[in-house]
C-alpha cells in the first residue's frame, strides 16, 4: 500500500526540515517529501493542521513477557505503544525469566514479530538473572537482536562488575542503560526522602543515592570509554552531574520519564500507590530543573518507563503497593501540554528527545523521514484535547497517575513500516 | 458540637476547636470510670471495631474499655500476619466488616496511610487512626495533651522536650504538631541518625544535646527505643546510648523543679529512662493511661453520640 499524507507540517530535525510538505510511503519506505500530487491507487491521508513527524521511540518500556503475563503482554504493551504514538520501543529484561540469555531475546522477538505491531528492540540483562555478579551472554544476546544492556529494576550495585560490563560491551558498541541507585543507601525507600516523607511517616530514600550512582557510572565512562546512557533522571543534582561529563566531552546520555516532569512528592500526600515508583517522585526544585535540561538539551530523550501493574499490586497501602506507573498511552499528551504549548521546547526538539536521539543512543537507523528511510511516522493533532481516562487504555494495566488530567496534544495516526497500526483520525 | 470531621486520621487537619472539645469532653468523661458502676448508657447499640495489625497493650484495651463503658458492642479483631499481602487483606477485611454494619473502625497498621486506605474503602463507617506506621498517633498526642494540661494548667508557652528515637515514632510526630498547634515550645532531641530530614517543619527545636533540651524543660516526654531495628546502624550500642540520651536524675536535674516525665510506653527500662525516674514522683506514665480511656471514650462519643444529638 502506498500513503500518501498531505498537508501536515513535517518536523524532522534529522534534516533539518520544519515546513508544509506531503510524506509518499512505498514499499514501507519514505519514498518522496514535497509537493507530491495523488494518483490512483494510492491511500491519501489528509493531515493538514497536522505535525507529521518520524516515529516516535520510547526506550524504556517494560512489557512484562514472559513471566508477568497478568500484568502486561508483548501484545497489549505493543497495543498501548502504537495508540500512544510510538512505533519502536525498547523494553527491559527484567521478566520472567530475565532476558539474559539468546533465547529469552529470541522469544521476545517472535512475540512482537507475532503482535505485528510497532518495532521491539529487547535490552538484554547486564548480568545472569539480574544477580549483578556474573556477566551475561551479552554477544549472543546483541547477535539476536538486543540494542542495549541494561540490569534495570535490580541495578548492578558492585563498581568492579560494572567497570567489566562496560568494558565487554564495547566489542558490540552497545549502550549501557543504568537505572541509578545505590542500593544500600536507598535502604528500601518508598517515596522521596525529605520534608514531605518525613511528614508522611513514609521510609524515604535520599536522591544522594540516585547522584552518587551516576556519577559512578560518569567515572567508569571516562575510565572505559564506553557509551553510558542514564535511565530516568529524576534529581537535580544527577543532571547537573551530567551536564558537567557533556561538558567534558564523555560519551553520557540521559533520558527523563514525563511523570519526573509533571509531578513532585507533594502528589504522595494522598497515599494514592499510583504516585508511587522508582526513582520516586522528586521536589518542585527537581522538576524545575528536569524542564530546565530538556530547553537546554543536556536531557536528551524522553521515555516513559512504562512499568505496567495488575489492581492487585497496587490496591495495597502505600508501602506494600509494586513500584511504577504506564506512560505509553500518556506520554505524547503531556509532552505537548507541559512543554511544547507552554513554550519550554519546540516541536523540533520534541522529535529529537522522542525520536532522533534515543535512534542515534540505540543505533537504530530510524528517526528521520528522510528519503529512503523506514516508513515508521507519527502524526500529532496538536489542538485536540482528551481527558485522560485509564479504563480506556490499550494497555492491560491502569496504574496511571495521570487519570482526568486534560492534556492538548494527541497522536492520531502511527504507521510502521509502510503500514498504518493505529488510526483515530475523525 | 460533634467535631468538625467524619474521622480522625491525624492531628494534621484537626483544628484547635476540636482539640479543645476533645480534652474538656475526656475531663468530664473522667469522673465515670472513678464509679464503682463504670457505665453510661451513652452509645448503647452502637458497634465499634478494633481492628488491630500490629501489637498493642494499652491502646487496644484502652479502646475497648472506652466503648464499654459507653455502652457500645466492640470486637476486638486482631489480624494476623497472613501470606498474602498485607494491604490486600486490608481492603478485603475492610469491605467484609463494612458489610456489618460497625459504626467505627479503628485501626492500627504497620503502613502508614492504612486509615487513609480504609477510610476510602468504608464510606458508611467512621475511622480512628490508633497509630499508623512511622505516621501519626493522634490519640496518643491528645491524652498527652490532656496530662499535661491538668499537670500544668496550660500547654502554652510550656518547654516540652521530645527525646529518643524520632524517626520511626508516629507519637513524636503526632505530639509536634498538638503541641505546636496549643502553642508548646516543642524541643525535639536525639541521635541525629533517628530524627528525620527537616523535622524542623513543624516549628521546633531539633537539638543533639540531651541537656540542652531537658534544660529549663515543663516536661520531658521520652519515647520507646526501638530495640528490634538495631540491625541497622543507628547507634554503636545500648549502653553509648543510654548514657547519650537515657534520662536519669543527673540529666533531669537540668529540667525545672516541676518538670514531669512521660513516656507513651513499652518502656524499656534501663534504656532510655532510669526506673528511678520512670517510678519516681515527677513520673506520670501511668496517669498517661489512665487518660488513655478519658480521651478515647470522648472520640467515639463526640464522633458518634454528639453528631446523633445534633441532627435531632
Amino acid at each position: 500500500m502506498t500513503i500518501l499524507l498531505k498537508g501536515g507540517e513535517v518536523v524532522d530535525p534529522a534534516q533539518d526540515l520544519k515546513k508544509k510538505a506531503d510524506v509518499l510511503l512505498e514499499k514501507g519506505r519514505v519514498a518522496k517529501l514535497g509537493r507530491i500530487g495523488a494518483q490512483e491507487g494510492w491511500r491519501v491521508v489528509d493531515v493538514s493542521s497536522m505535525y507529521v513527524m518520524p516515529g516516535l521511540i520510547d526506550m524504556h518500556v517494560h512489557l512484562r513477557e514472559p513471566g508477568q503475563e497478568y500484568k502486561e503482554t508483548i501484545e497489549t504493551g505493543s497495543r498501548a505503544a502504537v495508540a500512544g504514538g510510538f512505533t519502536s520501543i525498547a523494553c527491559m529484561p527484567n521478566t520472567e525469566p530475565v532476558n539474559d540469555c539468546e533465547a529469552i531475546t529470541r522469544y521476545i522477538l517472535e512475540k512482537g514479530r507475532q503482535a505485528n505491531l510497532v518495532n521491539i528492540h529487547p535490552v538484554g540483562a547486564i548480568t545472569k538473572g539480574l544477580n549483578g555478579m556474573e556477566l551475561a551472554e551479552i554477544g549472543e544476546m546483541v547477535r539476536t537482536g538486543a540494542v542495549a544492556i541494561s540490569d534495570d529494576g535490580k541495578p548492578v550495585q558492585n563498581n568492579q562488575i560494572m567497570r567489566r560490563a562496560m568494558e565487554y560491551s564495547r566489542i558490540f558498541d552497545v549502550p549501557v542503560l543504568d537505572h541509578c541507585e545505590d542500593c544500600d543507601l536507598a535502604a528500601h525507600g518508598v517515596m522521596n526522602e525529605g520534608t514531605v516523607s518525613t511528614e508522611l511517616g513514609l521510609r524515604g530514600m535520599h536522591a544522594v543515592a540516585e547522584e552518587l550512582q551516576v556519577v559512578r557510572d560518569i567515572m567508569l565512562s571516562r575510565l572505559t570509554g564506553t557509551r553510558v546512557h542514564i535511565c530516568h533522571i529524576s534529581s537535580e543534582e544527577a543532571l547537573n552531574a551530567i551536564r558537567e561529563a557533556k561538558a567534558k566531552g564523555l560519551k553520557v546520555t540521559c533520558e527523563v520519564a514525563p511523570h519526573h516532569f509533571t509531578l513532585t512528592d507533594e502528589n504522595v500526600r494522598t497515599y494514592d500507590p499510583d504516585f508511587r515508583m522508582n526513582p520516586p517522585l522528586r521536589t518542585g526544585r527537581d522538576v524545575e530543573a528536569m524542564i530546565s535540561g530538556l530547553a537546554d538539551g543536556s536531557i536528551d530523550c524522553i521515555a516513559t518507563d512504562h512499568a505496567p501493574h495488575a489492581r492487585i499490586d497496587k490496591d495495597l497501602t502505600f508501602e506494600d503497593a509494586a513500584n511504577g506507573v504506564i506512560g505509553l498511552e500518556t506520554s505524547v499528551p503531556l509532552v505537548w501540554e507541559h512543554l511544547v504549548r507552554k513554550d519550554v521546547i519546540s516541536v523540533s526538539r520534541m522529535v529529537e528527545l522522542m525520536s532522533l536521539n534515543p535512534s542515534r543512543i540505540l543505533g537504530l537507523d530510524r528517526g528521520t523521514l528522510k528519503v529512503g528511510s523506514v516508513a515508521d511516522v507519527t502524526v500529532i493533532d496538536p489542538d485536540k484535547e482528551i481527558t485522560v481516562d485509564a479504563s480506556q487504555f490499550e494497555s492491560k494495566a491502569r496504574n496511571c497517575p495521570f487519570d482526568g488530567w486534560q492534556l492538548h496534544g494527541c497522536p492520531v495516526l502511527t504507521i510502521v513500516k509502510g503500514r498504518v497500526v493505529w488510526n483515530r483520525l475523525s | 458540637m460533634p467535631l468538625s470531621g467524619k474521622n480522625l486520621l491525624g492531628i494534621a487537619g484537626l483544628p484547635v476547636s476540636d482539640v479543645r472539645l476533645i480534652l474538656n469532653t475526656a475531663r468530664s468523661f473522667r469522673e465515670i470510670s472513678s464509679r464503682a458502676i463504670k457505665k453510661v448508657p451513652t452509645l448503647r447499640g452502637r458497634t465499634v471495631i478494633n481492628l488491630f495489625y500490629e501489637p498493642s497493650t494499652r491502646t487496644r484495651s484502652s479502646f475497648e474499655i472506652a466503648a464499654k463503658r459507653l455502652s457500645a458492642d466492640s470486637l476486638n479483631f486482631s489480624a494476623s500476619s497472613s501470606s498474602v499481602s498485607k494491604g490486600e487483606t486490608l481492603i478485603d477485611t475492610a469491605l467484609n466488616l463494612q458489610s456489618m454494619n460497625p459504626d467505627i473502625i479503628i485501626i492500627r497498621h504497620k503502613a502508614a496511610g492504612a486509615p487513609h486506605l480504609l477510610a476510602k474503602h468504608c464510606r458508611d463507617c467512621a475511622v480512628i487512626n490508633a497509630g499508623d506506621g512511622m505516621h501519626e498517633h493522634p490519640t496518643q498526642a491528645l491524652l498527652d495533651a490532656l496530662t499535661i494540661e491538668d499537670k500544668k494548667g496550660k500547654l502554652e508557652g510550656l518547654k516540652v522536650s521530645i527525646v529518643g528515637d524520632i524517626t520511626h515514632s508516629r507519637v513524636a510526630r503526632s505530639n509536634a504538631l498538638l503541641l505546636k498547634k496549643m502553642g508548646a515550645d516543642v524541643w525535639i532531641c536525639g541521635p541525629p541518625t533517628l530524627i528525620p530530614l527537616d523535622f524542623e517543619q513543624y516549628d521546633v527545636t531539633v537539638t543533639y544535646d540531651m541537656l540542652e533540651a531537658l534544660s529549663g524543660a515543663d516536661v520531658v516526654m521520652m519515647l520507646r527505643t526501638q530495640l528490634e531495628r538495631q540491625q541497622e546502624v543507628f547507634f554503636p550500642s545500648v549502653k553509648e546510648y543510654f548514657s547519650l540520651y537515657g534520662l536519669n536524675r543527673k540529666k533531669l536535674s537540668a529540667a525545672k523543679k516541676d518538670v514531669i516525665v512521660m513516656h507513651p510506653g513499652p518502656i524499656n527500662r534501663g534504656v532510655e529512662i532510669d526506673p528511678e525516674i520512670a517510678d519516681g514522683d515527677v513520673s506520670v506514665i501511668l496517669e498517661q493511661v489512665t487518660n488513655g480511656v478519658a480521651v478515647r471514650m470522648a472520640i467515639l462519643y463526640l464522633i458518634l453520640g454528639a453528631s446523633e444529638e445534633g441532627s435531632k
